[in-house]
């Protein structure tokens, strides 16, 4: 039988508005059976979100949802979850708004180990503004701003959350929309500071200038390219070019940012 | 029972306030002059089971306090100019989403890096107009160490009361100057929490007015889910681009306060009756001007203090009795002359209007205004 | 007593603005007068001149600022140069003996007192220089009673420390009687 997602959906919200071949659909769903399968109350979730396609995604969704100023996402829910602990706070932007103008919440949320639960939704570009290139659009690539080319280093997502401290941190593609749902899920169970970063195709914004072929097209590229992380340990740098790493990456046990706090200043 | 009497900075008032009114959360960033605020309620909070968290910077403090805010928690942070400029992009966030929360600004030279440990007043017009967009703003001068408690609790009710931001707009002198100050029982100061909303969750619609022109306002986790966000909203909360609807809200929004002048401007006329000269000063140049009036009328000068402590709304109703009766109005301010603008508006050329203006570092001296007053004979 | 403004400098860190904190405390918390205290900085926390205005009256203050201290104490040379020139030409200069080799000149009165080598030798701690500072200052002066600004002193030291800093006011006003 088909997964009733109407449970978690806000009546009369839908049609989104993610373009024809938009992967946010996908993650959606998966965030939808993810959170489902945790069992929490939904008048206990706080999504917030920053500004961008995939900061439209609470709109859709029936908790308590907190669309706020771009990159700001992460500041947002540090006051909410730091104010009310006992809420579970799920934070969410795509790679501009989450690394370049949120770059600096981000980094620092990782470093607290606050428990928040952090999806950045990567498609390689700015897509709400029509597609110029942001931290992690690949070098050489077209975008509306780099007529000539990227002359940009990549951010690598994943890595920069474990070197600023996150406790948790996955990779996944909207390929992978089972294994995805799982991914979530152990990020939404783990306590502390756990980053997502979710692979996604924009194919308005950046398959068109980068001749990526259809949708369908961009969604095969991440199959092809995605190496399962226990895998890709055992590959060599230039066995790796071009290619990404999948799965937990990332996963150790640290005291979490407000119990400690607690502690410290003997709150109980 | 007689109150505590303590010998408090400015700076501590403002935590002692904020304490009384029931702050329980704050997000801040350190900057001079306002760091004593942030280290005094490091301290204080845990212990009434309130937290503190010093941000990453003075964006994410102002993010913050609108989240503890939202959360349920009475938020506040402080900063300085600098800061203030930094506040501006999330606290336009906060007046279009309603959120109540208390910033404090004391003021030091500027722009920019400025005049880091000197005072300023150069922030009264941002104030009001620093961040985009049309919106109403509360703001609040005081110009003692007492004030800076009571005022504090007074910020804290308006932005409970009308749900929004509110601004405490202090300066370097006042935040730093230690006074004797009387502590206020519990219970003597009234303090005000927001309305929430009593309804059934699924008919909660988070900005349906009331009488009032307020929307009750529901925590996050307190069983009403609902929908925040920074674009221009129907009553349910969820986007929408009907210009018309937002700028029937922006209207609403503006009318919540003007509707309330009463209520929210708060004015010390002092010797202003028969005053042929007023002095309108805020904040630390007050100080200045009250005993400048006091010496010009020991030499018989007709002369009054007209001194806001609501600064935004612009106490224009309470102004304009003295229109057409007062020859001259000084203005006394620690910028190039911005109060003075309002201080025209409302005179409208009935009167002559002079400011008295320095961004020296140094404060304006009675002698200063005395000689204005002098020169007015 | 009408209006008094006294002025205590000297380097950063060596607690001037403690001992202008104490002596307004005392004037107003516990003996009930109007006094305000206030300072000017700049961007070091130790070193440089520094300093802290007191007022003290029986009437309300309202300007807060020193216009033209009636008293100005110096505890180093470059504060007793930068911090006197606004000094009342009735009004009194105190420095310290060790550290003000020349004292500023004007109409003014001058008292060079013992103050650091007095707390550094007599009562054991140059740290307590500024207690030291206040208990001369009030026995030249005579704004608040010797016995208020030793509850108002012990209201702000580290506790542990009341009975050294009992020794360093006395020994202050000590200094100062010797001087009269």
């Amino acid at each position: 039988m088909a997964y009733d997602y109407s449970k978690y959906l806000r009546a009369g919200k839908i049609p989104h508005i993610w373009c024809p071949g938009c992967g946010y659909g996908i993650i959606m769903k998966s965030l939808i059976r993810a959170i489902d399968a945790t069992g929490i109350d939904k008048d206990d979730i706080v999504l917030t979100s920053g500004i961008g396609c995939a900061s439209r995604l609470p709109g859709y969704m029936d908790f308590n949802t907190l669309h706020t100023t771009h990159g700001r996402s992460l500041a947002f829910a540090t006051g909410v979850k730091v104010a009310n602990p006992k809420l579970k706070v799920i934070a969410l932007g795509g790679d501009g708004d989450m690394t370049a103008i949120g770059g600096n919440h981000f980094i620092h949320a990782c470093r607290r180990n606050i428990d928040i639960t952090c999806f950045v939704f990567n498609n390689y570009i700015y897509g709400m503004t029509g597609g110029q290139y942001s931290p992690t659009t690949p070098k050489n690539s077209k975008a509306t701003t780099a007529p000539y080319g990227n002359a940009d280093n990549q951010f690598d997502i994943a890595q920069l959350a474990i070197g600023a401290g996150a406790t948790f941190v996955a990779r996944t593609t909207t390929y992978h929309a089972v294994p995805m749902e799982k991914l979530i899920k152990q990020a939404l169970d783990h306590k502390g500071f756990s980053v997502v970063e979710i692979m996604a195709g924009c194919p308005t914004g950046y398959g068109r200038k980068n001749k990526q072929g259809s949708p369908a097209n961009m969604i095969l590229w991440q199959k092809e390219n995605a190496v399962p992380a226990n895998k890709a340990k055992e590959m060599s740098e230039e066995e790796m070019a071009g290619k990404f790493a999948i799965g937990v990456l990332h996963e150790v046990q640290k005291a979490e940012y407000v119990e400690a706090y607690d502690a410290q200043v003997g709150l109980k | 029972m007689a109150r505590e009497i303590r010998f408090l900075q400015g700076n501590e008032a403002v935590c002692e306030g904020a304490l009384y009114a029931g702050c329980r959360f704050y997000a801040g960033y350190p900057i001079t002059p306002s760091t004593e605020i942030a280290e005094g309620l490091s301290a204080s909070l845990p212990k009434v089971g309130g937290r503190f968290i010093q941000m990453e910077d003075e964006l994410a403090a102002m993010a913050a306090t609108i989240g503890g805010s939202i959360a349920g928690k009475k938020s506040m942070t402080a900063t300085s100019g600098p800061g203030m400029s930094l506040k501006m992009e999330n606290l336009g966030y906060g007046y279009l989403t309603e959120i109540p929360c208390v910033i404090v600004n004391v003021m030091r030279g500027g722009p920019s890096t400025g005049l880091p440990t000197g005072p300023g007043q150069s922030d009264v017009m941002q104030a009001k107009w620093g961040t985009h967009g049309d919106h109403p703003a509360i703001v609040l001068t005081p110009s003692t160490v007492q004030e800076q408690l009571n005022e504090t609790v007074r910020a804290f009710n308006l932005a409970e009361k009308y749900r929004m931001p509110v601004i405490l707009l202090t300066d370097e002198i006042i935040g730093h100057m230690r006074e004797a100050i009387e502590i206020p029982e519990p219970g003597e100061l009234e303090v005000i929490d927001r309305k929430r909303p009593t309804c059934d969750p699924k008919d909660y619609k988070p900005y349906k007015p009331e009488a009032d022109l307020v929307p009750p306002m529901a925590d996050f986790g307190s069983g009403y889910r609902y929908h925040i966000t920074g674009l221009n909203h129907a009553e349910d909360g969820f986007p929408s681009n009907n210009g018309k609807m937002a700028q029937a809200d922006e209207i609403r929004q503006e009318n919540k306060v003007m509707h309330h002048y009463d209520d929210i401007v708060k004015v010390e006329e002092f010797e202003c009756a028969d005053a042929e000269i007023i002095v309108f000063a805020y904040g630390s140049s007050a100080r200045s001007a009250k005993e400048a009036v006091i010496k010009a009328r020991e030499e018989g000068v007709k002369v009054g203090l007209f001194r806001p402590l609501t600064l935004w709304p612009f106490p224009e109703k309470h102004l304009e009795k003295y229109v057409g009766k007062t020859k001259k109005f000084i203005v006394p301010e620690l910028n190039l002359g911005m109060i003075k603008l309002e201080v025209d508006r409302v005179v409208k050329g009935q009167a002559e209007v002079v400011g008295i203006n320095k961004i020296d570092s140094d404060p304006i001296t009675p002698v200063e205004i005395m000689d204005e007053i002098r020169r007015s004979k | 007593m009408a209006r008094s403004e006294i002025r205590l400098s000297g380097s950063g860190g060596q607690g001037m603005i403690t001992a202008g904190i104490i002596l307004a405390m005392a004037a107003s918390v516990f003996e009930g007068k109007k006094a305000i205290q206030s300072q000017s900085y700049g961007p070091e926390a130790r070193g440089g001149a520094s300093k802290a205005e007191v007022i003290i009256s029986d009437d309300d203050i309202y300007y807060p600022k020193v216009m033209n201290p009636d008293v100005v104490v110096a505890l180093t040379q470059e504060a007793a140069d930068k911090y006197c020139k606004d000094l009342k030409d009735t009004g009194l200069l105190i420095v310290d003996n060790l550290m003000v080799k020349k004292a500023p000149e004007g109409k003014f009165k001058v008292i060079g007192l013992d103050i650091i080598v007095t707390a550094a030798e007599k009562v054991g701690k140059a740290m307590v220089a500024n207690v030291v500072t206040l208990g001369a200052l009030n026995a030249l002066c005579d704004f608040v009673d010797h016995s208020t600004l030793e509850k108002a002193v012990l209201s702000r030291v580290p506790r542990g420390t009341e009975e050294l800093n009992k020794k360093a006011l006395a020994a202050g006003a000590e200094l100062a009687k010797a001087a009269k």
